[in-house]
């Protein structure tokens, strides 16, 4: 029964959310772009305001929090109550408060993790294509070697030989990521450093730096950014795997994924608690993905 | 015949370059310390002795061609060297657990796999339908949902009620029915989290098919829709279907690990959780080169066998 009403409430809420965010975006958006808005799924406009949501959450964190961050405050685990309106941690913790700065934490280095995978490997990618000859075999065969390994199980090799700090964290998982980027932007600007106005901008004597950022990069952008918001889910994802198997983000810091860790005890006496920090990563997931799919269906020109 | 023997035959030279590569990456992972092993493992405060000792121990002293070799070699004859954190035989260790870990995902896939189909064909032959739009609306948001959301939701609904225990303890005296009832959950949480993508390309993949002119044919003939589906899409659609379960079988092996921790369930990816923490890097390596196996070898299965299903791919000239 109590599931019957979540799952209305549910479907209540996205509804309403969606709609709203619809026509809020089409109010203030300016005047060329406002049939883009008209147009948009519910599953995107719903998707946008969860993402705006999370942003300005991740910016005021201080400001919204009631309490500080790794504050002790009183009692461990106690129930969802006025002061602590859901309730306290393990350390007696407010877990609100942390819910709040785990939009910082968790989203900002999976973010920064995403961004750096993707500035190391769209510009290998395009060196390689641009370049071409052994250095695209020897980029290449060496970007196979290490795509034929799981994504999960080398980042956890890796983590190994390097320790487990944010830093090593964010470095391996990008340095995963970034062989997936390679491929992609290595096989879309294929495509384009053979056309003539490459061969014009080479003959005026423009250098690698120059043709990558002036003349490639503009032309790879589209596919580039759909594959960031994927991209991002990917890692948001790993990220929280390792922090909740305790190979991540640390304690104090407050994080989605170890969080639900250190509460895990609670849900075999019924409580919610846990879910909480673990239901916030999936919505933020949704999220994006509808996004994506959305632009994904703009792109491709396809009408239902 | 001789064709396919050897197609296959080329095949799986590939798939041991393949894994021949993949075990130098695996081993080699450790020559990018920019000290040495000994001492980032025993960090800044481990004397002279100890760090000497522990160099002699790991055979850090040797050249790492040689020690490469010596471990390949070892690994090749089921030795994979002692584990540093609990000195017992890494075989020993890795053995018993291989096992459970091998029956989840088995158990997780013969749940998932007939599942997904179904449910694929369905959305495909009802398609634009509300069924077809909800079953898509809920497999995109499956496929975002981490896989400990999933486990402690199932738990909450399914083990609260005493339905089904949310652990698995395996005994001298666990029976296969026992260990089936014990390990649903942790196997239905991997359902989950896999069925949707094999739905989704099973769907489109036969929808691809279903605007060719030779199924119009069919229908035209008066043949009724599922028949036209199940006799003349499912057959040609069959090569991308086979590569997405193989993939999707693949993630199940290395999927387990977050499972298995939630579910304290006695297999490799909790082994290799526990090194990961203690930095056992033998531990670590020998895991690791096992699932990288176990993924080339599905990859492997699934060119094979996509080739066979495909009489224009087996008569390539």
């Amino acid at each position: 029964m109590t599931i019957l009403l979540s799952i209305v409430v549910g479907l209540a809420l996205f509804f309403m959310i969606g709609f709203a965010a619809r026509a809020v975006l089409q109010a203030f958006a300016p005047a060329h772009h406002k049939p883009t808005f008209r147009d948009m799924p519910l599953t995107a406009s719903f998707g946008l305001a969860v993402i705006l949501l999370y942003i300005f959450v991740a910016v005021f964190a201080p400001l919204i929090a009631p309490y500080g961050e790794s504050e002790v405050l009183g009692a461990q685990f106690l129930p969802w109550a006025s002061p602590h309106y859901l309730g306290t941690d393990k350390l007696g913790r407010d877990m609100l408060t942390r819910l709040i700065y785990g939009a910082r934490n968790t989203v900002g280095i999976a973010f920064a993790t995403t961004a750096l995978a993707f500035f190391v490997g769209s510009f290998l990618g395009i060196w390689a294509a641009l370049v071409g000859g052994w250095l695209d075999q020897w980029l290449s065969r060496f970007v196979d070697a290490l795509m034929a390994i799981p994504a999960l199980i080398f980042s956890l090799l890796l983590l190994t030989i390097f320790g487990t700090s944010v830093l090593t964290l964010i470095l391996v998982i990008a340095a995963v990521d970034a062989t997936r980027v390679y491929r992609l932007a290595r096989s879309v600007a294929q495509g384009i450093v053979v056309m003539d106005y490459i061969e014009a901008a080479r003959l005026r004597g423009e250098g690698i730096w120059r043709l990558i950022r002036r003349e490639i990069l503009p032309n790879v952008m589209a596919p580039l950014v759909a594959e960031f918001g994927l991209r991002f889910c990917f890692v948001f994802l790993s990220i929280s795997a390792l922090s909740f198997l305790g190979l991540g983000i640390k304690p104090p810091t407050a994080d989605w994924g170890s969080m639900v860790r250190e509460n895990a005890t609670l849900i075999t006496f019924g409580d919610i608690t846990p879910l909480l920090p673990a239901g916030a990563i999936a919505l933020l997931t949704v999220a994006v993905n509808f996004v994506v799919d959305w632009q994904l269906h703009r792109a491709s020109g396809l009408k239902e | 015949m001789n064709e396919i023997w050897r197609m296959i035959g080329q095949r799986l030279l590939l798939g041991v370059l393949t894994l021949f590569i993949i075990s130098v990456v695996i081993f080699g992972a450790t020559e990018l310390l920019p000290g040495d092993l000994a001492r980032e493992l025993l960090g800044q405060s481990a004397t002279e002795e100890t760090l000497a000792a522990l160099r002699e121990q790991l055979g850090l002293n040797d050249p790492a061609p040689l020690r490469y070799w010596n471990w390949l070699a070892g690994v090749l004859q089921g030795d994979f060297g002692m584990s540093m954190a609990t000195q017992k035989p890494i075989s020993e260790l890795v053995g018993a657990r291989l096992g459970n870990t091998l029956f989840l995902a088995l158990y997780a896939a013969a749940l998932a796999v007939p599942f997904a189909l179904l449910l694929g064909v369905l959305a495909a032959l009802w398609r634009n339908s509300i069924f077809d739009r909800a079953s898509n609306a809920l497999a995109l948001t499956a496929i975002s949902f981490p896989e400990f959301f999933v486990a402690y939701t199932l738990i909450l609904w399914l083990a609260q009620s005493g339905l089904f225990p949310s652990m698995v303890r395996i005994t001298g005296s666990t029976t296969t029915g026992d260990l089936l009832y014990m390990a649903f959950l942790p196997a239905l949480t991997l359902t989950l989290v896999v069925t949707a993508h094999m739905m989704r390309m099973t769907r489109a993949a036969i929808i691809n098919l279903l605007a060719s002119p030779y199924i119009e044919m069919a229908r035209l003939k008066g043949m009724s829709p599922i028949r036209v589906v199940l006799r003349h899409a499912v057959p040609n659609a069959l090569a991308p279907i086979i590569n997405v379960v193989a993939l999707n079988l693949a993630y199940l092996i290395t999927g387990v690990v977050v499972v298995e921790v939630v579910f304290v369930y006695p297999g490799l990816g909790q082994l290799m959780i526990d090194a990961v923490s203690n930095r056992d890097i033998a531990v670590v390596q020998a895991i690791a080169l096992i699932f990288a196996s176990a993924y080339v070898l599905l990859n492997l299965l699934a060119d094979v066998l996509s080739t066979i299903t495909n009489p224009r791919l087996m008569h390539r000239k």
